[in-house]
């Protein structure tokens, strides 16, 4: 049977591009871009705020940034492995990249959780 | 339009020299020729030792790849003239170790071949009595553009992958078994996957692309692997959540 965790990895990866290519640039634009400079309505602190305590959207948010994450740390693997040519320590990169996804998904989680 | 151009050729004779050394010949330049014209213009002219392979000539055989000024091209699709004013390198597909000038071993490439068993795999043929097996002209869409390799092996020259790491399956094997997958008339799915699910199957690929930039028969070995992965990320979720339905 295959055991190999790659596929999970890989559907990680290629979910969170596919999240970070198509909704990325929409957030960015409208909370750092359209929001200040106040070209859409509703976009007050407290509308904001009282949106993110829904818990839908703080699903929907853990997802994104978990996503974001593990598109991350897949990619910095193969930088490294790949690019840098640093097979002996395949192991250690993956644990650190993966790790470092895992720890932040847990912080953002908690943020999440506490905060909203 | 100059009268000759120069070709500056790999020769690698192993009972002569240690290291591979590059050889310069002057052929006369004309406007409808290839690389592999002027290649062949030495052969019959200047120096008949000197070895390649080529058959068909007119982009079909797929045995004439070569590195031309560093990029794997097929050399009888590659106009001398864009390559003026030359000297023209010419060099043995990257990636296969070196038997004689121009010539690579390809050994490594047909194993990996046969390990995707290309070829209609059938769990029974049915007798002959009940005629052939049929096909919608959109069955036969769906992998007519992974039937059109020619097995050149310009994608595993132009693949940095398989640079690195040499047990990497390759474009062409993987782009030929998607020919068979996708053919309404295989069984083979199932077998072909336990192989290419295999880290040097689908998943040593990181999507650099190239593969599909040089390929002369636009056959997107990138996009096959990349279906690929999500068939086989498929299937893995699947085991997973089923472990019951497991073979
Ligand atoms: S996929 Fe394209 S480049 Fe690769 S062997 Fe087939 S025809 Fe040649």
């Amino acid at each position: 049977m295959r055991r190999s965790r790659e596929p999970f990895l890989w559907a990680l990866f290629s979910g969170g591009g596919m999240a970070s290519a198509l909704l990325l640039p929409a957030i960015a634009f409208l909370l750092w871009i359209a929001v200040p400079l106040g070209w859409v309505e509703g976009g007050s602190y407290e509308t904001l705020f009282a949106l993110v305590r829904h818990p839908l959207v703080r699903l929907v948010l853990f997802a994104l940034i978990s996503l974001f994450l593990f598109h991350w740390a897949h990619r910095l693997r193969y930088t490294l492995y790949d690019g840098l040519q640093l097979y002996h320590l395949n192991q250690l990169i993956a644990v650190v990249t993966y790790g470092i996804a895992s720890f932040m998904t847990v912080v953002a989680a908690y943020i999440l959780w506490v905060f909203a | 339009m100059p009268e000759t151009i120069t070709l500056e050729v790999q020769r690698y004779r192993p009972e002569d020299e240690a290291e591979p050394v590059f050889e310069r010949f002057d052929v006369p330049f004309r406007a409808d020729w290839m690389v592999l014209d002027a290649l062949n213009y030495i052969k019959d002219n200047l120096d008949g030792t000197l070895s390649y392979r080529w058959a068909c000539r007119m982009g079909v055989c797929g045995s004439c790849g070569m590195m031309v000024n560093g990029q794997p091209l097929l050399t009888c699709a590659t106009y001398l003239e864009r390559l003026l004013p030359g000297p023209i390198r010419v060099e043995p597909l990257k990636g296969f170790p070196v038997i004689r000038d121009l010539v690579g071993d390809i050994t490594d490439f047909l194993e990996k071949l046969s390990r995707v068993k290309p070829w209609i795999v059938r769990e029974e043929e049915k007798p002959l009595a009940e005629g052939e097996y049929l096909q919608t002209p959109e069955q036969l869409a769906d992998y007519e553009q992974y039937s059109m390799c020619i097995n050149c092996m310009l994608c595993y020259a132009a693949c940095p992958i398989y640079e690195l790491e040499p047990d990497f399956i390759g474009p062409a094997a993987i782009a030929i078994a998607q020919r068979y997958n996708l053919d309404s008339r295989d069984e083979g799915v199932q077998e072909r996957l336990d192989v290419l699910s295999q880290h040097d199957g689908i998943w040593a690929c990181t999507f650099v692309g190239e593969c599909s930039v040089v390929c002369p028969k636009n056959v997107d070995p990138a996009g096959a692997i990349q279906r690929y992965k999500v068939a086989a990320t498929a299937d893995w979720f699947k085991s997973v959540l089923t472990p019951w339905a497991n073979r």
